[in-house]
């Protein structure tokens, strides 16, 4: 009698155990395929891909795009145009801190809404005693009208930085400098370590904490594969020029928001450009000249 | 070969034979592994939402962890090797202690790299030939080199000695590999401060002294824990552990801990003299920052902690006395766990490049997968301890023994 309820109970306690451990993987499964798109597992590089194999997966992300959001998607690969370097232009004289760059640049590129992800950070500077004062200034402004009066706006995106530290680091090559100055970022090869985060001075770079959801009637489906396409969790980006505009001879986002002009966009490699203009006639500087990253992106008033 | 693997299973089956106390250790680590289990599928699923990392603070406390485990990983083989080497009977007998802590070490560090990734499932994306590993331009791929040679060379030390002593045959042919081991120890450490190191945009870490630093302070922790648990398993096995060795151990200590500090203070006059914008993650730390001072009470409790340590690690009659010492080595061990691990990871961070100050604590959730990397080192080192130890005293009989006694019939 003793000896059989020893014996069941030896096999409640196998069960439980068979259970829990069934329990603990089944979670662990679950957890993985909530991360884990094993489609896309045996992705190359981007750079790796052959003419063929880019096609085919620009067609597969389409496909995936599509039906997710339940619009047709176009997903491009444009390169580089020929002897194009692109460089950004900001009139800290003109810039009123009204931030529509920061949400049409939301709209364009598709970042997750919750939480925020912004590329561009406007940073509200106290005028008087210091220049640029980042430790004392702040990008969370919320006042009834802007410009507010003893205050200057610096807005700071991605850098476009010619001696890029985060490309330095990055461990698996995912991210790295195109032939036209940008620095771009393979979100399927991303390993999602945040050590670019860590390399970059200007708090450029930016980690999908969640899976992003964007409402299928916000959602942009003009995408580059390097630049605004739907991104998954886990996975660092950032700021790219709008890739799939300017690649296509039309201004950022941004630049064609600006209500007051502040912005300005075009090719350092042409002389004639503004861009160069500006750089050549204003008085020009670049954010932690210190850092030697040699920033395409100059600030000038 | 046959006989070798015969072998291996043989001193397997000994981790299957213990008490109540060692099966009810083992299932202590077990739940504290499964609640682990939990919170990282959690955080698989639901993405680093859960946790506190956030872009101001990019890394966090499995970052800190890691680097203050590759400190303890260092310091395990550079304090024992040297026995190996110049047969200082009193540490030799603890020489596998040391080594079976580096690879639980080792183990811990690449657990803490894999929690903290967006993406674990692509990590093949480092390796060499399949994947694109950015080498020699990143100091993350040296890191993982250097850690994962550092395992291979350690497993491969342990198992051949260990082989070799049961046998009674010399091991000296692996004295290459053995020495090879001690600057490897070294470089583990270097590579990853430079890791830090390297970064311009971060000023607190973007300083000369760091990697010296980490070795000092690597040399307090790491043989403050390895006194603890020599205790520990004397008072559990059969194993002795001559008093002389702690006492070495412990003379040791006081050295490093002096030196450390000397080096934190060499960085605080450098900064606070100086007085430049670089000044304020080391403000932040000790003392706030624009009214953030959640960190304050933690360094201090550190410094505290370690100072107090070197009283009684510097004076012989003090450290000579047990409970003092243990007391000495667990104020160590907090004050580096958390001068290495919050207090050089976070003040990286705050205030951010651009001077937000964003407030780190970890969520339950990063506590959860912490407690339970450190459940499976734990795990790791009490069944590595009870495969060797029977094997090292002579209590299994591999077979390579009972020929050789057949032989002599």
């Amino acid at each position: 009698m003793e000896k059989k309820s020893k014996n069941e109970k030896e096999i409640n306690r196998r069960g439980f155990m068979k259970t829990a451990a069934l329990g603990v993987a089944g979670l662990a499964a679950q957890g993985c395929s909530g991360n884990i798109n094993f489609d896309r597992f045996f992705q190359s590089h981007f750079k790796q891909m052959d003419k063929e194999e880019l096609l085919s997966t620009l067609k597969k992300l389409e496909a995936e795009y599509s039906a997710t959001y339940g619009r047709q998607f176009v997903v491009k690969a444009t390169k580089p145009m020929e002897g194009t370097l692109f460089g950004y232009g900001l009139d800290l004289s003109r810039c009123i801190g009204c931030r529509k760059c920061v949400y049409a640049c939301v709209e364009e590129n598709n970042q997750i809404r919750d939480p925020q992800i912004h590329w561009i950070s406007v940073m509200r500077n106290k005028k008087g005693d210091k220049w640029i004062d980042l430790e004392n200034a702040t990008r969370y402004y919320d006042p009834k009208e802007v410009p507010e009066d003893g205050y200057f706006y610096i807005p700071i995106g991605c850098q476009m930085c010619e001696q890029s530290p985060c490309t330095k680091v990055c461990p698996v090559q995912a991210t790295w400098k195109e032939a036209d100055g940008i620095v771009v970022v393979d979100y399927d090869w991303c390993i999602g370590c945040r050590y670019c985060m860590a390399a970059c001075p200007y708090g450029a770079r930016h980690f999908n904490l969640a899976q992003p959801q964007i409402p299928k009637d916000e959602i942009n489906t003009n995408t580059h594969y390097l630049g605004n396409r739907p991104r998954p969790k886990g996975v660092v980006e950032k700021c790219t020029f709008c890739v799939q505009r300017t690649r296509e001879g039309k201004y950022p986002a941004c630049a064609e928001i600006c209500p007051v002009g502040a912005r300005k966009f075009g090719n350092l490699l042409d002389p004639d450009s503004e861009i160069r203009y500006l750089i050549e006639h204003k008085r020009v500087f670049r954010l932690k000249e210190d850092m030697n990253t040699q920033p395409k992106f100059y600030y000038f008033f | 070969m046959l006989g070798k693997i015969r072998n291996f299973f043989i001193a397997m089956k000994n981790i299957f034979h213990g008490g109540p106390l060692y099966y009810g250790w083992i299932g202590f680590l077990l739940v504290i592994m499964l609640i682990g289990l939990l919170a990282y599928s959690f955080q698989l699923k639901h993405g680093f939402i859960v946790t506190s990392i956030r872009d101001e603070v990019s890394w966090g406390f499995y970052i800190a962890n890691f680097t203050f485990l590759v400190g303890v990983a260092a310091a395990a083989v550079l304090l024992v090797v040297p026995a190996y080497i110049y047969h200082f009977a009193p540490v030799k007998e603890i020489v596998f202690l040391g080594e079976i802590m580096a690879i639980t070490a080792i183990c811990m560090c690449i657990m803490f790299v894999t929690a903290d990734l967006g993406h674990p499932e692509r990590l093949w994306h480092m390796a060499p030939f399949v994947g694109r590993p950015n080498f020699p331009s990143s100091l993350l791929v040296w890191d993982v080199l250097v850690l994962n040679g550092y395992l291979f060379i350690n497993l491969t030390i342990f198992l051949f000695v260990l082989y070799k002593i049961y046998e009674g045959k010399s091991y000296s042919a692996i004295m290459p590999l053995i020495i090879l081991s001690i600057p490897w120890a070294v470089s583990i450490h270097t590579v990853t401060a430079f890791l830090y190191n390297g970064l311009p945009a971060r000023p607190f870490w973007n300083a000369g002294i760091l990697a010296p630093r980490f070795l000092a302070s690597a040399f307090c922790s790491g043989p403050a824990m390895m006194i603890l648990v020599f205790q520990l398993v004397a008072k559990f096995t059969k194993i002795n552990i001559d008093v002389k060795a702690i006492q070495k151990v412990a003379e040791l200590i006081a050295y490093t801990m002096a030196l450390n500090l000397f080096l934190l203070g060499c960085e605080v006059f450098k900064e606070f003299y100086s007085n430049s914008v670089h000044l304020a993650p080391l403000q932040y730390m000790y003392f706030g920052l624009h009214g953030h001072n959640s960190l304050a009470p933690l360094m201090w409790t550190a410094l505290i902690f370690n100072v107090t340590a070197l009283v009684i690690f510097l004076i012989p009659a003090l450290r000579n006395h047990i409970t003092l010492l243990n007391i000495g080595c667990f104020l160590i061990i907090i004050g580096v766990y958390i001068e290495k691990g919050f207090g050089l990871v976070i003040p990286g961070f705050t205030p951010s490049t651009l001077g937000e100050i964003y407030v780190y604590w970890p969520t339950k959730i990063e506590l959860g997968v912490t407690i339970g990397i450190w459940a499976t080192g734990a795990l790791i080192y009490t069944l590595l301890l009870k495969f060797t130890l029977p094997v090292y005293t002579g209590e299994t009989h591999l077979q390579a023994q009972a020929k050789r006694k057949e032989a002599d019939a």
